[in-house]
């Protein structure tokens, strides 16, 4: 069975062509860096996926701040991990790095703060 | 009123910005100031809280933020004066720039002015779809901010118009936040962002995208509720009998990015009408003396690693002409056959290695793209499959100019 991916890697973006049998891959191409067929490979037995979204801030310059994970999570799983993200919320100021969740779902990712923002001057 | 001097003042402190700064800084140059009209650095990266910043860059995939930090931490570390809050609204041949702050307004007067103002979206009325005027209608860019950096959603059921990158990145981020997002509709026969993007935020989940598809009418008195749309022809004409209706309580525009060239119009910068910025030549400079431009300001970017990269080099060509007060003369023009819709620079010198950046008209498979002088091509790129929304860069050595007569750049099919 033929099969056409696109690397979602890097912005290059390759066009990769899979072949498989039996969701055994026999041959693949396209790729212009061996991160493609790595990529493919993580497809077929385990799609996985970065997420990045906000959590409420208190006393912050701003009502939010953004956050991601750091390592990619099952695909099949970024709406629960939203669910945990939702239910959090930090004090400012927050730090560009800090860890809002540890290990979230026992999935090996932290979800890390992406931003500074200071405490609102009252 | 009195004039502070100032050896550069550099107009916007989003990524090309903060890039040409620290840049500026790394040769040596002192006394720089930058004037960002937001309360903080950073631009647009500021609501991209996504990831995929900085992999060409860092080697390692950042959020917008992040790779922002990375050089406002630079820009602080080495002292380079910032004013926030303070909106430039005129720059003139002489160098002087004028901003309106909360302390009234202030002058500069200033040896080099580097314009980074980056884009700004086109609208709704840019397009001119009929219908009626309700709430609802929003560019991507605009949600964006409301849903990433003000807490608040703009809706439940969404359309989106357009297939730029904002847009699907902003299908994702609605998906995400609980919005049912239907389907996106790009008029063109191909999508105008990026096809990992087409993956991970619309296929990932389940968002159809319908190629050569409008809108063409909007419905709704106070809040939008619904929109009729189109399937187009070869001349992108909606076919009569084609239209559907789907019901909606927002609509998401990304249909284009337009340089904000506003007060390069005020220096007498000479705008290219192919790009919407600035005609440079390799240094940078534009047709005012003194005055420089580079990043989303001089033509849309796909990827802002590439705006740093440009920035950078505009702050070593400033940097020289700040300590020799001049640069080369930079005569050779540069033209192109029908199928690249522009180059940045426009001009070059012949004397100094230049990057030559071009974006395609349409999608195309297995082209060679050769860079012709007096007749002979001095430097060819094969593609096995090239697309608008991928902007090329070709590095070109000055030693393959044989003349200071005109490059063409041509396109093989």
């Amino acid at each position: 069975m033929l099969k056409d991916y696109f690397c979602i890697i890097c912005p290059n973006g390759c066009e990769i062509t899979a072949e498989t049998e039996n969701g055994e891959i026999l041959s693949l191409s396209g790729a212009k860096c061996k991160r493609g067929n790595e990529y493919v490979k993580q497809e077929l037995i385990d799609p996985r996926r970065s997420i990045a979204t906000s959590v409420l801030l208190l006393d912050g310059e701003l009502p939010l701040v953004s956050v991601r994970v750091t390592n990619t999570i099952p695909k099949d799983q970024i709406f629960q991990v939203m669910e945990e993200i939702k239910k959090i919320n930090l004090q400012a100021p927050v730090f560009s790095g800090q860890v809002a969740i540890e290990n979230v779902l026992g999935l090996g990712s932290d979800v890390i703060v992406t931003k500074n923002v200071a405490r609102k001057n009252v | 009123m009195s004039n502070i001097e100032k050896s550069v003042v550099i107009i916007g402190g989003g990524p090309a910005g903060l890039a040409a700064a620290v840049e500026l800084s790394k040769k040596g140059i002192e006394d720089i100031l930058i004037i960002e009209r937001e309360k903080t650095l950073g631009g647009i990266l500021r609501q991209c809280i996504h990831d995929g910043f900085g992999l060409t860059r860092f080697g390692e995939t950042l959020s917008g933020p992040e790779y922002a930090e990375r050089f406002i931490e630079e820009v602080n570390k080495r002292n380079i004066q910032v004013i926030t809050e303070t909106t430039v609204i005129s720059v003139t041949e002489d160098k002087v720039v004028t901003a309106a702050s909360k302390n009234g307004l202030l002058t500069w007067k200033a040896k080099a002015v580097i314009l980074t103002m980056g884009c700004r979206e086109r609208t709704r009325g840019a397009l001119g779809i009929p219908g009626e005027r309700p709430a609802g209608v929003f560019t991507a860019g605009v949600a964006q901010a409301y849903i990433n950096l003000h807490n608040t959603m703009v809706g439940k059921e969404v359309i989106i118009l357009g297939s730029g990158d904002i847009g699907m990145i902003m299908a994702r981020r609605m998906t995400l936040e609980g919005a049912k997002v239907k389907a996106v509709f790009e008029i063109m026969p191909y999508a105008s962002g990026l096809p990992r993007n087409i993956e991970q935020c619309l296929n990932d989940y389940n968002i159809p995208l319908y190629l050569s598809h409008t809108v063409t009418k909007i419905h709704g008195k106070s809040r939008l509720t619904g929109v009729s749309v189109s399937e187009v022809d070869e001349n992108l004409r909606p076919i009569s009998g084609s239209e559907k209706e789907y019901t909606c309580d927002t609509l998401i525009l990304s249909v284009g990015l337009i340089p904000e060239n506003e007060l390069s119009l005020t220096a007498g910068v000479e705008l290219d009408q192919r790009t919407k910025g600035a005609i440079v030549d390799e240094n940078f400079k534009t047709s005012t003396e003194g005055i420089f431009a580079a990043g989303n300001v001089l033509h849309v970017h796909d990827l802002v690693d590439f705006v740093s990269l440009e920035a950078e080099n505009l702050a070593d060509a400033v940097a020289v002409y700040l300590q020799e007060k001049s640069l080369p003369a930079c005569t050779i023009g540069i033209t192109t056959s029908a199928e690249i819709g522009y180059t940045v620079p426009q001009y070059v010198s012949g004397k100094k290695d230049f990057n030559l950046s071009m974006r395609l008209r349409k999608p195309l498979k297995n082209i060679s793209i050769d860079i012709m002088q007096d007749g002979e091509v001095i430097k060819s790129l094969k593609l096995k499959k090239a697309i608008p929304a991928e902007m090329i860069k070709i590095l070109i050595n000055h030693k393959l100019l044989k003349s200071q007569n005109n490059l063409e750049v041509l396109v093989k099919c």
